[in-house]
């Protein structure tokens, strides 16, 4: 490990025009160090700041000049000690001089390793490059940026500069930036370092990387294209998904006064015979079994080895096809790279023809690979060209997973024409549909585009990681919430929803959305809710199993009655034994509810679901002994159709039975059996 | 609201790491299914053209079997849980629980009628047809003169066959392989709507059991099969969705193949999601796994006496005392030489992100849809107008704004396991001799973080400037390499997984106690036969030699010359060997005095004999011992 370690300065912009994007810096490079902390921990850093008021650097001591440079902390091995200072930045007075920094921290490289620690040196600029940097003594600015990029790849040094412009950038003299924005650009092509633009804070957090991944080969070897002509190739990882930490499990058993408690938990598997629970089956005596329907079928390691497929490591091209025969969402994994043999210049002529031909003639290439002389199994891929626009950096091609016949399942699908009218989008519709998507654009044209993968960075890991440093001092802090910048990521941004209000309140204007009132015939819910109430069934066995399901209901704590599941979520309200108060709520918000659903009916749509309200209402009410809620309620409803002339709801209540609770269901009532039946019926003379 | 209670458990990433998002597909309903294959004469009679080229006819019968043996096969493999029956009616003989004519239920010892498919059962299924005409017979069901109705009895059989489970657990279904678009043709008056009314009537009544009968038509160019004379009914189609269940009959062999075989798949879907477009409004949608890696099955331990499944038992031990610990409900992970302990339910916290199931960010063009922007299988997207009414018609405006500007959508998708930006293509649907190639919906693309992606590329940059591109010759030759090379009707997934054709062509044969393996054909290998044409061998030739020269072995030669690290190897193990020969070894294994050395002294005898380096000094003198064979 310490064989990779690295050394790094941070050089930072922290002048006047800078002061509104400090806040992400101090983000980004405190979770570069934290990262460090966690991954590289061998590895060094040191940060220069410039733009500040103060002067302070050994340069300025031993030769002059170089003002409003800061050495905030020399180069050191991480510790908490740095991400604290970067978490706090200094707002600076003046404008800074990045060509000042860079070589305050070329110094620094310098003077701490010398010779040593070759092509693990690097240095990260932050600025937005809006203030001139001074004349040198003699030559142009040009001739001294070159000379000292050029003592930068002598020394193994390389500089990755990340520009804020766009958004980030205030109002900046053009002809001083467009001059920097060469300058640096000459670091660049020197050091062969990233030179990267940013235009706002999101990509700011995902342009710098905090963590360092050294790319490593998966395959070296020959991209076969026949056997008579093989191309010298390594193939690397593009894309690896990087996964939330895995966190151990903790133990609490070892004394706190323990020092060296490692508070792990082990975890420990043991097989033990079926028949006999008490026998633990030695390793040696097991044997691996394979399903086959309902057979598992026993096969030993030896057996296995002598008769599964072996096929040979190499990677054979099959030919080529029109890009349109392989569809984007057919790409089944990660993404791989291929890149000729390093030094090799015919390789990488050969890779270069192939897959600047491939792109002219709009054709992919198809390859069977085998990475691994020993691997399961081979892959079938795609290689699509990818062709590099910058000099110094080679065309290679990328390398993606297709799907075997065993992958794909074919569902047929309703085709669109085929819905009925109501359903087809209209002429008006289909323009407020296509002005959103022109409108909500993410990629506007001469800006840089939003949320490109490569620059936008997880917010669940950034959040992970911001929260881990906080405990680490605060051990009782609460998770926080997604800052402004994050949460840019995980929702619309409100400027982008701004400039485009009228778009939007056409677009909902034009469309009309209904909860469907026959959802709940529908077969598939109607099976769920017979699961949910498993009311109508009798009593007996199923009783069991409702009262269950309904405590499951109650562990997500319902507190109030939605529109989709009312039913459910009154019982689940019923259910909860926390507080008697609950039963009271509940019957009240179902009140509402039911109400609310007869009110806003359009030609009795709603009165299928406000009749299941009340027949659950009913049951709950018979079941809580609270008879007396029920009938009032009842009364009202009637009352309250008759007044609206909502006749069809009464009817319908009829037609379902629905009556007042007699005492003979709930002793507490003071309806009679008599009074109950007759409810209904009497009310049809009063309705006409 | 959501429209399900959010079913992702948010720990489980946190333990069971992989494929933790390819499992989202929900196993928890069983499926039951019944074959019901029409045996009539008219199955044997009726024929289907095989292909343009190829003149052999093969019978309705013939076509039905065929796909019931492939979904057998698959099934075997991918849901071995769920059951089958098959069934044959119009036939001389009868099997069956109720005993009714006409209709008889295949199955091989040690199964039920409605059970899983074993080996054996696929193995005998492939048999049935040479000796059906001896052992079943076909003969015509629903003949005038008659009371019998067969396919009554065929649906009333199926019904019994499926009383197995409840409603609730599994997914029943019938499906119906006929060619008789009129089975009470044959009959007439007032015995003919009557046997009508009573089938119709059965199937009802399965149906109300949920029990669902799903048809398989199987039909002739010269005489289409017509659903609405009969079937539309039995079945319960609404007039709009005629037109969309019978597919325009092209009727080559292998579409029917294909369109029945789609048919036969149960749609699944892997969950309900609320795509919310903009503020207040919110649509649904289903998502479907399309495409998703089979592995072969997960491995059980046997006892390897008694081949008798193993139960495996997890325990908790804390590493300090030693003492037998609960599930423990927190989590730590070091940081800055402390442990940082989490609760579970802070880290769940930590990856709940946002309220909705899909949140739409904007749109781009489509060209900014990188190669390179993958993680995983895509899922498939489709409206529904289940619970909210207009979600399909928002679906299909944006569907077809998306098609015309070319441009995809970027959504956050918010689920607990892993919270990610999406990309949302429009797929506009793709017939191909009346079958659906593609359906119409969008894809969900996962995408990438920039955490996850790696310059590759930029690491490969040369230092000294820049770094050759092919010169338009050199193009041009590529370009009649790529028109030689050219697979024209390459589809993908045309080929079967030979890893995985092995692997159960292994078992099956094992299963049956079979002693020989079958071979399978490996259909991934290079067409060598093709690349030999000398048109094809000519044009690699003429770009090689613009590439690489004349000289191209050589070159290979020189290139395969020893890197900077095995050249370092080399010069070790000669500095080795010369040190080697300072010592007398003999004597120091014989006087014992190995031990006296040091490790890298050790080594030198070792490098020199190129034996292996590793181990302790033990183990390093050990090893010259065995080597110098004391």
């Amino acid at each position: 490990m310490a064989r990779n370690k690295e050394a790094l300065v941070l050089l930072l912009d922290v002048g006047p025009s800078m002061h509104s994007v400090i806040p992400e810096i101090e983000k980004v490079s405190s979770m570069l160090v934290e990262k460090k902390l966690i991954f590289t921990k061998y590895d060094e850093v040191g940060v220069v700041l410039f733009g500040t008021e103060d002067t302070d650097n050994e340069l300025t001591a031993e030769v002059g000049g170089y003002q409003h440079v800061v050495v905030l902390k020399n180069i050191k091995v991480v510790d908490g000690d740095i991400v604290e200072a970067v978490q706090q930045l200094p707002r600076g007075t003046t404008h800074g001089d990045f060509l000042d920094a860079i070589i305050v921290g070329v110094d620094m490289l310098i003077k701490k390793f010398g010779e040593t620690n070759k092509g693990k040196k690097r240095m990260c600029l932050v600025t937005n490059a809006q203030c001139p940097i001074k004349e040198p003594f003699e030559g142009s600015k040009e001739e001294q940026v070159t000379t000292i990029a050029k003592q930068m790849t002598v020394h193994g040094m390389k500089m990755e500069s990340i520009i804020l412009r766009g958004k980030l950038s205030q109002d900046a003299n053009k002809k001083i930036m467009d001059e920097n924005d060469r300058l640096l650009s000459i670091f660049s092509t020197e050091t062969s370092a990233r030179l990267t633009y940013v235009e706002n804070p999101v990509s700011l957090l995902g342009a710098l990387r905090t963590r360092n991944i050294t790319p490593s080969t998966i395959f070296k070897g020959d991209l076969e294209l026949s056997p008579k002509l093989r191309i010298k190739v390594l193939v690397y990882k593009k894309t690896t998904e990087e996964k939330f930490p895995t966190l151990k499990k903790y133990s609490d058993k070892a004394a706190s006064t323990d020092k060296s408690a490692t508070h792990e938990v082990k975890v420990d598997y043991e097989y033990k015979s079926s028949q006999d629970p008490d026998r633990v089956v030695p390793p040696d005596q097991r044997i691996k079994g394979y399903r086959y329907g309902p057979q598992i079928i026993p096969i030993s390691h030896a057996e296995w080895d002598a008769v599964k497929f072996k096929p040979e490591k190499g990677l054979k091209l099959l030919g080529f096809t029109d890009s349109s025969n392989v569809l984007r969402h057919q790409y089944m994994k990660d993404v791989n790279v291929f890149v000729a043999e390093s030094g090799n210049t015919k390789a990488t002529l050969a890779l270069s023809s192939l897959a600047r031909a491939m792109k002219e003639m709009n054709k992919v290439a198809i390859l069977r690979c085998v990475w691994r002389q020993g691997q399961a199994n081979v892959i079938i891929g795609v290689l699509t060209p990818n062709l590099s626009d910058k000099e110094n950096i080679p065309d290679s091609l990328y390398f993606n997973v297709l799907p075997f016949a065993e992958d794909v399942r074919e569902f047929q699908f309703p085709s669109f024409s085929n819905f009925p009218a109501p359903k087809q989008p209209n002429e008006q519709q289909l323009e407020a549909a296509a002005n959103l998507v022109k409108m909500l654009d993410l990629a506007p044209q001469g800006k840089e585009e939003v949320l490109l993968p490569d620059f936008t960075p997880n917010p669940i890991l950034e959040r992970f990681y911001r929260y881990l440093e906080l405990k680490s001092k605060h051990a009782d802090a609460a998770v926080p919430p997604l800052d402004d910048t994050l949460k840019k990521i995980t929702e619309p941004d409100d400027d982008l929803l701004q400039q485009n209000k009228s778009v939007i309140e056409k677009f909902c204007r034009s469309f009309e959305l209904k909860e469907n009132p026959r959802h709940k015939k529908s077969r598939h819910l109607w099976r769920e809710e017979i699961l949910g109430s498993g009311k109508d069934q009798g009593k007996g066995e199923i009783a069991a199993q409702p009262s269950n399901l309904i405590e499951d209901k109650s562990n997500v704590e319902v507190e109030n009655i939605g529109d989709l599941t009312p039913v459910q979520d009154f019982e689940a309200m019923f259910a909860r034994r926390d507080n008697p108060d609950w039963v009271v709520k509940a019957i009240n918000a179902m009140k509402n509810k039911i109400y609310d659903l007869i009110e806003d009916s359009h030609d009795g749509d709603n009165y299928s679901k406000a009749l299941e309200c009340l027949t659950a209402l009913r049951k709950g009410c018979v079941n809580e002994q609270e008879p007396k809620q029920f009938n009032d309620f009842l009364r009202d409803i009637r009352g309250f159709c008759q007044e609206k002339n909502l006749h069809s709801f009464c009817d319908s209540l009829s037609s379902k039975g629905l009556t007042l609770i007699p005492k003979s269901e709930a002793a507490d009532s003071e309806v009679t059996e008599e009074e109950a039946r007759s409810f209904l019926v009497k009310s049809e003379p009063k309705v006409e | 609201m959501d429209y399900e209670p959010e079913s992702d458990d948010p720990f489980r990433d946190d333990d069971d790491e992989p494929d933790s998002h390819l499992s989202l597909e929900k196993e928890s309903t069983k499926e039951y299914v019944v074959y019901l294959v029409d045996s009539s004469p008219k199955m044997f009679n009726s024929t289907c053209p095989a292909s343009a080229d190829d003149q052999k006819e093969e019978s309705h019968f013939h076509i039905a079997l065929s796909c019931i043996s492939q979904s057998l096969k698959n099934q075997i493999i991918n849901r071995s849980y769920d059951e089958v029956a098959i069934c044959f009616f119009n036939t001389r003989e009868k099997r069956n629980l109720q005993d009714l004519n006409g209709v008889f239920v295949f199955n091989v010892p040690e199964r039920e009628f409605l059970d899983r498919p074993t080996a054996r059962y696929i193995k005998e299924f492939d048999r049935v047809e040479e000796s059906f005409a001896k052992d079943i017979g076909s003969q015509h069901g629903i003949v005038s003169g008659t009371k019998e109705n067969s396919l009554f009895n065929a649906i009333w059989a199926a019904q019994a066959l499926l009383r197995k489970g409840s409603a609730k657990t599994a997914d029943k279904r019938v499906l119906l392989f006929t060619n008789e678009d009129d089975p009470f043709g044959s009959i007439k008056g007032a015995i003919k709507s009557d046997m009508t009314r009573m089938t119709l009537q059965r199937a009802k009544d399965a149906q109300d059991l949920g029990i669902s009968i799903e048809l398989l038509p199987l039909s002739h160019p010269s005489e289409p099969f017509n659903v609405s004379q009969f079937y539309a009914d039995l079945i319960g189609l609404e007039e709009d969705e005629l037109a969309d269940f019978m597919p325009s009959a092209g009727n080559k062999l292998d579409d029917m193949k294909d369109q029945l075989r789609k048919r036969m798949f149960k749609k699944r879907i892997v969950k309900k999601l609320k795509f919310m477009i903009v503020d207040g409004i919110s649509i649904e949608l289903n998502s479907y796994a399309l495409i998703r890696p089979t592995a072969p099955g997960a491995i059980t331990w046997l006892d390897s006496v008694t081949n008798q499944p193993l139960k495996s038992e997890r325990t908790f031990i804390c590493n300090d005392t030693g003492a037998l610990v609960e599930e423990s409900t927190r989590r730590f992970y070091p940081y800055k030489g402390q442990n940082i302990t989490f609760t579970m339910k802070e880290l769940s916290e930590i990856k709940r992100s946002s309220t909705g199931h899909l949140h739409l960010l904007g749109f781009k063009p489509l060209s900014c849809l990188r190669d390179y922007y993958n993680l995983k299988p895509s899922t498939f997207l489709y409206p529904s107008d289940e619970a909210m009414d207009g979600s399909i018609c928002i679906f299909i405006a944006l569907h077809r704004s998306m098609i015309q500007l070319k441009r995809f959508a970027v959504a956050f998708c918010g689920s607990s396991s892993r919270a990610q930006l999406v990309a949302l293509i429009a797929q506009d649907e793709v017939i191909q001799s009346g079958g659906q190639i593609e359906p119409p919906g969008m894809h969900m693309i996962y995408l990438p973080y920039s955490d996850d992606i790696r310059l590759v590329e930029e690491r490969h940059s040369e230092k000294s400037g820049t770094v050759s591109k092919a010169s338009n010759d050199q193009i041009k030759k590529a370009a009649d390499v790529i028109k030689r090379i050219d697979l024209k009707d390459f589809s993908v997934c045309q080929f079967a997984n030979p890893g995985l054709q092995r692997h159960y062509a292994v078992l099956q044969a094992l299963a049956l106690d079979e002693d020989e393996i079958p071979e399978i054909k490996d259909e991934t290998l290079p067409d060598e036969e093709g690349l030999a044409r000398p048109g094809v061998v000519r044009a690699l030739e003429e770009f090689k030699t613009l590439v690489y020269g004349e000289n191209y072995e050589e070159e290979c030669e020189a290139n395969s010359k020893p890197s900077e690290a095995s050249k370092k190897r080399k010069a070790q193990a000669e500095v080795a060997t010369k040190e080697c020969e300072n010592y007398d070894w003999n004597e120091l294994a014989d006087t014992g005095k190995l031990k006296d050395l040091t490790v890298v002294e050790l080594k030198y005898y070792l490098i020199a004999h190129n034996l292996p380096v590793s181990g302790k000094k033990e183990a390093l003198i050990s090893r010259i011992l065995t080597h110098m064979k004391k």
